[in-house]
């Protein structure tokens, strides 16, 4: 039952102070939980981010419920999970809440229009992150352009194409993409 | 009568709600912005529920709040949609399915390291999530020209420039952005406030 407050609280405070997304939250979760209440070791947590990134969800969500699993079962990994979204629900409720009251605020409107331009920067620098990953396998700042992937890019370009020509939803073509992409690499002699 | 059809249309929407932040939420890998873009094609292109410049800036207070950024989205969504209990079913959606595959993998993680069909599956996968952000990006990206204000328009190529070279955060340039916002609301102010005058 210690535990189990112990993890509640610890994910609290990281899931209060991760501001910009999943890999702000690695480095508080590592210290709340390796070093802080030393639940797991250096090991068993790198396994965690490896985990945490190959699968869907957000990363914080996926490593609360990875480390409170491993700690507590079932229960830890509600409990951990929970505490992480106790304040990020608090405070975007509220933050909504004031959005929604003010918006139609022309001076507001002009405040957010010099925003939005940003946003669709954001959105398409993590765009141009996740092509170049795929297409090189490597980070952006370590890509080596023989490993350049004739596979990946066709099937970027086959899924632009179809996206851009029929609606289509996101995630037929994302599901879609990866049965293609394994059937290739499975019957085609392609090394991956 | 009514009143028993308004109690159908709201579970309607709240069942929607549900479906689609748990679907997107069992499909998005890799970083919050992935899941945004997602969400813009469900919500604004498929059902049609707000419209593109309402997903930015729901998209600019998810980023700049401390947490998950899918699930501040969902929180801000879901109250749009039908306040708090909009909010706790559209974040329900969105934790169940990271929750119910990471409690599985945590118990056969050797075996999921280790097998290649989902490591192929996994990294061929990118090629398509990239498509549709790019998808996305396209009509943003149009929607912003065609303000024909220089202004925006050179924000959205230097915030590019910063985040993608230059690895500036992306909590800096919303600051920045927001910012040159309050200046250029200043500067419209004054200018109506001078020519009231004259």
């Amino acid at each position: 039952m210690n535990l189990i407050i112990k993890l509640f609280f610890s994910f609290i405070q990281v899931g209060l102070f991760s501001v910009g997304g999943g890999y702000a939250a690695i480095p508080l979760i590592q210290n709340q939980i390796v070093y802080t209440h030393q639940l797991m070791t250096m090991e068993e947590f790198t396994d965690l981010i490896t985990i945490a990134e190959m699968t869907p969800g957000p990363i914080s969500i996926n490593s609360a419920t990875f480390v409170g699993t491993r700690l507590a079962g079932i229960p830890g990994a509600i409990i951990c999970t929970v505490g992480c979204i106790i304040p990020a629900f608090i405070i975007c409720l509220t933050l909504a809440h004031f959005y929604y009251k003010y918006r139609s605020f022309s001076g507001v409107q002009t405040v957010l229009s010099a925003l939005r331009p940003a946003v669709v920067a954001l959105i398409a620098s993590a765009g141009m992150s996740i092509l170049l990953l795929g297409l090189f396998q490597a980070d952006k700042n370590s890509i080596v352009f023989s490993d350049f992937r004739i596979v990946e890019f066709l099937l970027f370009l086959g899924a632009f194409f179809i996206l851009r020509r029929f609606k289509v939803s996101a995630i037929k073509i994302i599901f879609g993409t990866g049965v293609v992409g394994t059937l290739i690499y499975t019957f085609l002699p392609i090394a991956l | 009568m009514n009143e028993k059809k308004k109690i159908e249309s709201v579970q309607k929407i709240l069942w929607q709600l549900f479906c689609a932040t748990f679907t997107l939420s069992a499909f998005t890998f890799g970083g919050g912005f992935v899941i945004v873009s997602l969400m813009k094609k469900k919500f604004v292109e498929e059902l049609m529920w707000f419209d593109e410049d309402e997903m930015l800036d729901i998209t600019a207070i998810a980023q700049s709040s401390p947490g998950p950024i899918p699930i501040n989205a969902s929180v801000i969504i879901g109250y749009r949609m039908h306040g708090v209990l909009g909010s706790f079913v559209a974040v329900l959606g969105t934790a169940i399915p990271p929750m119910v595959i990471i409690s599985i993998i945590s118990v056969f993680y050797e075996q999921f390291r280790a097998n290649r069909i989902i490591a192929t599956a996994l990294q061929v996968m990118r090629a398509g999530v990239a498509a549709v952000i790019f998808d996305v990006v396209m009509n943003l990206a149009k929607n912003v020209c065609a303000t024909r204000r220089i202004l925006y328009i050179a924000l959205m190529f230097i915030s590019f420039v910063a985040t993608f070279f230059f690895d500036v955060s992306a909590m800096l340039i919303i600051l920045s952005c927001l910012g040159i916002g309050i200046i250029d609301l200043l500067h419209n102010l004054y200018i109506e406030k001078r020519s009231a005058n004259s």
